[in-house]
Parts: structure tokens; sequence; C-alpha cells
């Protein structure tokens, strides 16, 4: 197990450095530079030329590339070139928690409505109950972030006004080892609910999905009909022996998602003006920030590679007849 | 005899004896998944709309003007005296606005009904292109040595540890300042191929192109599942070359599974177009996207929140007729996987 633990992490390196290189290539391939600013903010040749100097942009490619891994494997991801002020490492410092906080909120949402849902279709296979939770699924995955989000806005934030409707309520500063929230806050949690449900309604179908598919395949299992010979109760049965199992998948999945979720809130982030990585993701590319899209590009490839690892872990763990060697 | 016989041929020998061909067997129990059905009959109403909501059909090869059909005005035509009317407006001159304009004076109505064409389109060509190279990619894998398959699986690992959503966006930064700025040669055909086409033909690129691994392992894996059968050993016995056996045998029996999961993902495409759109690098205003148009009413959700519900009730609509319709797909294609997932 650890061995195999062991050769999966060094399967990413090639993953995370083919990541940096194709990143590298195609954000240098875009059109136009970091400091060609229009009319009258654009600025002399002799400055541009200095500026480009400063950032090892005059080298050639090759050498500029093995300059910036030279860096990244120090640690450093480099200076950004519009903020003068901060380091890539600075802004993803601010920024990743955010999109971690969301991502993590809203999985745990998925899974307080998810699993119950499931669980009560699966039970009422094929009745009313399945029928309608199904139903409710469906709409659930069918409902894209963008409409859900605005319309959350209009209708709590703005029609109700119970609720902030921008900007997350905790900023880097109050997060405890700089990644968790302060839990005790009421602004932040007041701002973190509408963007959390924004994500965890689609999260919570999908894991009802799935776990409603994977407990009705489970309690066709050998074992389910002998915990019921023996007389147990249903409840016993179902929340015992037959969840436990059924909820493997669930569970493995769950890194993919969140993986998933971080790397795909954009959308969220733009929408309810959250200062997360997808943000600064986007505004960097259309800035031409080399060293923050490719910082960014970055702690999402890890992120994939942690949870593709984590799936095949959690798999070994949960379900002692999978073996790796 | 039913021993030997592929699935698809032991389908359709089950159907001969109740005296119906396989597809009209599918296609009777997709028929009774009434909700399907209606899905269905709401994407076929939806492509013509699509179709119709222009001329454009008409004076495809007459080199005209498409003039507006269905829809009551071109969805790019401002009125500036009428600017973000309300539903139900009617102009001095006799003009009506039955859902409103938008902040340009554009009729909103028409801007969603052209708004159709975009994502049907992104639809159709994203799971195409998709569908293709993830099934001859699977279905080279699944029916080659385990060598040559485990380096076509190990590449797709590979690219699975990708940021996809990255590299979409890097590609349509990309699409949007070549087009911006013109290249010569090559380039210049395919941007005023994409000009034409208000902007999608690049999108269709970025997100075709990236989303076909989920179908590749799809195809290996039914793939693998059939090439030990007898009736793939059947064939090589009176000696089918490895295409046909891959074309003629193995390819109609990996395909229901494989068009059904990709019904399924096609509501994803429409969320990245939308998506794209919305934070700008999707379609060329004022081409009408559903996520372009709510990306510009959302500045207004205060006091014009009628101008993002229409385009958000269309998105929400038609992904979901898509999710119904895959779902009925998928049951009646095989009843054995009813239920699961």
């Amino acid at each position: 197990m650890t061995q195999y633990i062991i050769r999966r992490i060094f399967w990413a390196i090639p993953v995370l450095f083919m990541v940096i290189l194709v990143t590298f290539v195609m954000a240098r391939a875009l059109p136009g530079g970091p400091f060609d600013f229009a009319g009258d903010r654009s600025l002399p040749e002799s400055v541009r030329k200095n500026l480009a100097r400063k950032y090892n942009l005059d080298d050639p490619l090759a050498v500029q590339f093995a300059k910036y891994m030279a860096d990244v494997l120090r640690g450093d991801l480099g200076p950004s070139f519009r903020s003068r002020s901060q380091t890539v490492n600075d802004i993803l410092a601010q920024s990743f928690p955010i999109s971690f906080q969301l991502g993590i909120l809203s999985i745990i949402l998925g899974l307080l409505i998810g699993i119950p849902a499931g669980v009560v279709a699966a039970i009422n296979h094929n009745g009313f109950l399945d029928y309608f939770s199904s139903f409710i699924a469906i709409l659930g995955v069918s409902i894209p972030n963008i409409v859900l989000g605005p319309f959350l806005i209009w209708l709590v934030g703005l029609k109700l006004g119970w609720l902030p409707v921008a900007r997350w309520g905790a900023d880097y500063t109050e997060f405890y080892f700089g990644i968790i929230p302060p839990l005790t806050s009421v602004d932040f949690w007041t701002h973190a609910i509408l963007p959390t449900i924004t994500i965890g309604t689609g999260l919570s179908a999908g894991i009802a999905r799935l776990t409603r598919a994977s407990l009705l395949q489970v309690i066709r299992e050998d074992y389910i009909r002998t915990a019921r010979a023996k007389g147990l109760p249903s409840w016993a049965v179902i929340f015992i022996h037959a969840l436990k199992n059924a909820l493997i998948p669930v569970v493995t999945i769950l890194g993919p998602m969140f993986a998933a979720v971080v790397t795909g809130s954009f959308v969220v982030e733009q929408i309810f003006g959250l200062p997360g990585m997808g943000r600064h993701f986007v505004q960097s590319v259309t800035n031409r920030d080399y060293p923050v899209v490719l910082g960014a590009s970055l702690v999402y490839a890890v992120l994939l590679v942690l949870a593709n690892l984590f799936v095949d872990i959690a798999y070994a763990f949960l379900d002692p007849r999978i073996r790796y060697d | 005899m039913t021993a030997s016989a592929s699935p698809v041929a032991q389908k359709a020998i089950e159907a001969a004896k109740r005296g119906r061909s396989p597809l009209a067997d599918t296609f009777r129990q997709f028929r009774k998944n009434r909700v399907a059905m209606l899905s269905t009959v709401f994407l076929i109403l939806l492509v013509l709309v699509a179709v119709f909501t222009d001329t454009f059909v008409f004076t495809l090869f007459t080199g005209e003007k498409p003039e507006p059909l269905l829809a009551p005005y071109h969805y790019s035509e401002a009125n500036f005296i009428y600017v973000n009317a309300p539903p139900m407006t009617r102009t001095d001159d006799g003009q009506l606005y039955l859902l409103g304009t938008d902040y340009l004076g554009r009729d909103i109505l028409s801007r969603t009904l052209y708004g159709t064409r975009i994502s049907l389109a992104v639809a159709f060509v994203a799971a195409t292109v998709s569908l293709i190279i993830g099934l001859i990619y699977g279905l080279i894998s699944g029916y080659s040595r385990p060598a040559i398959d485990n380096l076509m699986m190990r590449t797709v690992d590979f690219l699975y540890g990708f940021p996809i959503i990255i590299f979409i966006i890097l590609m349509q930064v990309y699409f949007k300042s070549l087009s911006r700025r013109g290249e010569g040669g090559l380039a210049d055909v395919l941007i005023n191929i994409d000009k034409a086409m208000g902007g999608m033909f690049f999108l269709f690129i970025a997100i075709g192109m990236l989303n076909w691994l989920g179908m590749a392992r799809i195809a290996r894996g039914q793939t693998l599942s059939y090439k030990q059968k007898e009736f793939v050993e059947a064939a090589r016995s009176v000696g089918a070359t490895n295409l046909r056996i891959m074309g003629k045998h193995l390819l109609p029996n990996i395909l229901g599974p494989c068009i059904v999961a990709e019904t399924l993902a096609i509501p994803g495409y429409i969320f990245l177009e939308a998506f794209l759109s919305f934070i700008g690098l999707g379609v060329n205003p004022p081409t009408p996207s559903w996520g372009l148009m709510i990306s510009e009413a959302y500045p207004a959700l205060r006091t014009y929140p009628h101008q993002l519900f229409v385009p958000a009730i269309a998105l929400t609509l038609t992904t979901l007729a898509f999710n119904f319709m895959g779902d009925g797909l998928r049951d009646a294609f095989d009843p054995r996987l009813r239920g699961e997932g």
C-alpha cells in the first residue's frame, strides 16, 4: 500500500511538469504582453524594455522556462506583473482559502441533502418517494449555477433582503492557519450561505443519485438477506449494514468532486464577487499576468492530482477486497 | 445459436420473435416514459425554433440577408427610445415588445429565440466531436494488445490530471485575440469562419476537443467486455479483418451506451458555453447567447429582473429536457441499467 502511494506520487510529477509546460507555452502564445497598455496609459518603449529585462521577459523562452521552474522548485511562484506589491504566493495565499472554504461548505451541504434523499429513494424503490426524489435530483443537476446564483440573489438578497449578496464574510487575515475561516463569525456565515447553496444544490442531486443506485445494489447482497433473516429491524439493516457499504462510491467521488468544485467555481465567484482563485485566474489571463496564470494552474493541477490519488487510497481503505501491489 | 450472437443480434432475435425490430422495441420502451417523451417533443420544437427563427435556411444559397421569421425582430435591432422596457410594451408606432427590451433597447424575446441556435449548436457539435474522437480512441485502445491499450489509457489518465477548464479559457483567449488582430494564411480562413458564425466556431473546437476523455474510457470499457465474446471469435475465424471486426461487430454493440452517456453529457456543454459567454469568452456580441444575455442582464438584476429570467428559464428548460431525455434513453436502451445512476 505504502509503495503504491509512493509510486502514485511519483507518477504525479510528470503530470504537474506537463501542466506547467503546456500552460507556460499557451500563456506565452497569447498575443499581447503584460505591459501593453492602450491609449494614455501606454508605456514608452524604454520603460517597456526595462520592465521586460527586470522580469526576464527578454530571455529566450526556454531560458525563461528553466528559470521559472527553478523558482517553482524552491516554492517561489514569482512576482505578479499587475499588482507590484504582491507576489503570486501572496495572491494565492489570500484567494485559495476562499475557494477552498466554499468548496468544503458546498460538499458538506451536498452530503447533508444528498445522502438522506438517496436513502429515502432507495428504500421506496419504484415508489412515489423514489420517483419524486429522482425528479427533484434531475431538476437539481439541470439548473445551471449562472441561473441559480442570480435567482437566489434576487429572491433572498434583494426581494426579501435577508442575506448579503456579495463578497466573502472574512478575509485571509482572519483565517486560522491561513485556511480555516472564523466559524463563530456571523458575518462569515451570512455571506457564505447563498454561494454554498448555489453550488451545493447540484452536488446534492448528484450525490443522491449515486447513493440511491449504490444502495439498491447493496441491498441485493447475501449479507443483507442474512441480516434480515436474523430478525434485525429494517432501519438497522439499512443504516448499519447496507449504508456502510453503499457509501463507498460516494466517498470515492468526493475527491474529484471537490477538485471540480474548486476549479469550477469561476462562475459563482464572479456572480457573488468573491475574491477567490477563479476570479484571479480569469483576470490574470486577460491581463497577461503570466506568473499568476501559471501559479493558479499549478494549484488546480495539484488539487486534481491529489483528488485522483484520494480516490484510489479511499478505495483501498474502505474496501479491503481491493489490494494494490 | 443465441449464445454466440452479439447482444445487438440477440436483441434483434428477441424482437423478431415478438414481430418487432429492435429499434422499434427500444422506441416502444422509450415512449412509455412520459417525461422523456415530453422532453423530446420540447427539444424537437426547440430545434424548429432554432432553424426557423429567421429565414436563414431559405436564403442560404441565394445570398440574401436572412429576415426574422419566428422572432419579431432581428437580434441586434435596437430601439433607443424604448430601452429597458417592461414586458408587453407597445410603442407609439405600434411595435410590440412581448418580453420587454434590454439595456440597448433590443427585443428580449427575439434574442432568446435566436439564442436557441447557439446552445443547440454547441450541444450537437461538441457532443458529436467528443463522441467521434472518444469512440475511435476507446475502440482502438480496447481492441489493441494490452501494451498499446495500457499506453493509450495512461495517456487518458495523464490528461485527466489536467485542469481542462483552464485550457479552455486559455484557448478561448487565444482565439479571441487572434480574431481581433488577424494573422494571415490558414489562420485567417479559420478566423473568417469564426466571425461568420458569431464566434461559435472556436467555441466548438475548444469544448469538443477537450471533452472526449470520459467517452474514450466508456468506449474502451464496453469494447473490453465484448471483444472476448463468441461473436467476435466467430467473425475472426471466418477471416474478418481487425478494421471490419471493430467497425461491423463491435461498434454497433457499444454505440448505444456511448450515445446515452453522450446525451447525458450535453447539459455540461451547454453550461460550459453559457459560462464562457458569461465571463466574456464565449460568442462575440451582439450574437445572442443565453449566457451572454444573463451576464448583460446581471448588473441590472435589482431593477429589471425579467431581463435575466427569460434567458435563464430558457437555459434551464433546455438542460432539463436533455437530462430527462438522456435518462429515458438509458432506460430504453438497456432496461437492466434502470435506476443505476
